[in-house]
């Protein structure tokens, strides 16, 4: 919802360009794609996991498994909101010894990676965990950081980021606006 | 205690007022307790459906326990005799780790003669946040639930009144294996008028706009739900009664075959299991003239060779095993749903 007060910080090429470079970092890092497992957490980051793991076959030809993990059940906030869990799960993935890539749209203050990782360690044991994120806006409540960053973008606690898909709403876009501007 | 015309047992028990929840998902599901089906809408049981779902994923892990219930108190509350109900929810709570404390009625004050009442307001005091009430008199877990200011209430089944949570399963089960229920036949078979999950189901199964046929002596057939169907703002006006069980399940989808209690010849209303189990068991020869791929469910304990036969029972069709996993799932949806959030 583009309105008056927002601000486009990311086009559709932006986004893209962020991803490629994104997906020539895990590579990098990992000395390949062997063992690697990305999770996409739902929503928006399951379809951002996907566009990696096809960045990634066609850079190296290899198949990379990709899982959405949904972290309604780890929440530290279930007392305040019941949030309806997506079916997303599915089958659970096989994370035991391989490295577990998460992947969301924006970090923001940390928490939902922090219940990600548990979702992640419930699984089995990966040999290690890590964090690529499309936007890091600041403002962490827990000592967390992204691996991979798409974009950094300062803001204020009064601003609200926005990230489009084109798998779930229908084109790339990444907005900055006012709380309650709207 | 002869009685020819059977008694109503269960007039239906007037709702609780529910403040609604003012959760951020408050339009999605709406209910502070789980009482019965009546007031549940389409969407809440959708709702709750794609809750189960995500919980059966959990049950399919490794590590097969999630954090969301952490710090709560569940308390099972049973007058009466259960075991898969009450380790169903036991289980599905330990699975989210609340805490959860079986409370049996026979080593309690209940025994000292403390009422209902004193004993659900005691075990408010105590913390409880979800209570799940079973009670041998219809409409026990909604006056619980009228007095309990902080505290949840699910009812485990109250007389011969509601059995939501077995109906959410029966209903989880089907949609699993046949999609929709939007036009599908359900048959239900047996002691529908005593039978708590038959009323649910109906209400259940009707909702999720099932096509629903009750089949079995005109002694056990709950007319009193029935009366004026012919009205068009009648909640069961689409369902038919057929008393010939092979004419019943014709075309059927599902039937659902319920437990006699062994107690009911007693009253008259059948004349013995013998000639109960020769016009109305479930069995293969009654399945041929269903739908080629109907489904068996039966909401348990089952007496075999009475209301199904045993090759039924345990055949391909049935789908009673199934119906016990998904208990799991579907109570954790429910305790989920009714547990989390804290300001109720």
């Amino acid at each position: 919802m583009t309105t008056s007060s927002s601000k486009i910080i990311m086009t559709p090429d932006d986004v893209r360009r962020a991803l490629t470079r994104v997906a020539h970092e895990v590579l990098e890092r990992n000395r390949g794609a062997e063992g690697l497992i990305l999770a996409g957490i739902q929503t928006r980051g399951l379809p951002l996991a996907h566009r990696l793991a096809k960045r990634i076959q066609d850079f190296e030809q290899s198949l990379v498994p990709v899982f959405g993990i949904d972290i309604s059940l780890y929440r530290d906030d279930v007392r305040y909101r019941t949030p309806a869990p997506s079916a997303g799960m599915g089958v659970p993935a096989n994370v035991e010894r391989k490295r577990v890539v998460l992947v969301d749209d924006v970090i923001f203050t940390g928490r939902s990676i922090r219940a990600a990782m548990d979702a992640v360690l419930d699984l089995g044991r990966p040999q290690n965990i890590q964090l690529a994120v499309l936007v890091d806006r600041g403002h962490r409540e827990v000592p967390i950081r992204a691996d991979y960053v798409g974009k950094n973008v300062p803001t204020s606690l009064k601003e609200e980021v926005q990230v489009h898909l084109e798998e779930t709403d229908g084109k790339d876009e990444v907005t900055i606006f006012k709380k309650g501007g709207v | 205690m002869q009685q020819r015309t059977p008694k109503v047992p269960t007039p239906t028990v007037a709702p609780v007022e529910q403040t609604p929840r003012t959760t951020a998902d408050s339009k999605a599901w709406r209910q502070r307790h789980l009482l019965d089906l009546d007031t549940l809408s389409a969407d809440e049981m959708e709702h709750l459906f794609k809750t189960a779902d995500v919980m059966q994923g959990v049950l399919q892990r490794e590590v097969k326990k999630v954090p969301t219930l952490r710090g709560r108190t569940i308390l099972t509350l049973f007058y009466e005799a259960s075991t898969r109900t009450r380790i169903a929810f036991e289980t599905a709570g330990k699975l989210l780790s609340a805490d959860v404390t079986n409370i049996t009625v026979s080593s309690s004050s209940v025994v000292k003669g403390e009422t209902l009442l004193d004993t659900v307001l005691t075990l408010q005091a105590s913390a409880a946040d979800v209570m799940v009430i079973r009670h041998a008199d219809a409409g026990a877990p909604y006056m619980a639930a009228k007095h309990l200011t902080r505290t949840a209430v699910v009812n485990a089944g109250d007389g011969a009144h509601a059995h939501p949570t077995q109906a959410l399963l029966d209903l989880f089960t089907a949609r699993k294996h046949l999609g929709s229920l939007q036009g599908k036949k359900v048959t239900i078979v047996g002691d529908i008028n005593y039978s708590r999950v038959a009323r649910s189901n109906l209400w259940g199964f009707v909702r999720a706009g099932a096509h629903v046929v009750l089949s079995g002596p005109p002694t056990l057939i709950p007319w009193d739900l029935l009366k004026g169907k012919d009205d068009s703002e009648h909640p069961f006006k689409s369902v038919e009664v057929e008393t010939d069980v092979r004419k019943a399940v014709k075309e059927a989808d599902l039937v659902i075959p319920l437990r006699i209690q062994l107690e009911r010849q007693q009253t008259g209303l059948i004349p013995s299991l013998r000639e109960y189990a020769m016009y109305w068991q479930v069995n293969d020869e009654v399945l041929t003239h269903a739908h080629p791929h109907v489904l068996v469910m039966h909401p348990g304990p089952m007496n075999e060779g009475v209301e199904i036969s045993s090759s039924v029972a345990h055949g391909v069709k049935s789908l009673v095993k199934q119906q016990v996993t998904n208990g799991i799932s579907v109570r954790m949806a429910v305790l989920y749903l009714i547990g989390a959030p804290k300001e109720l």
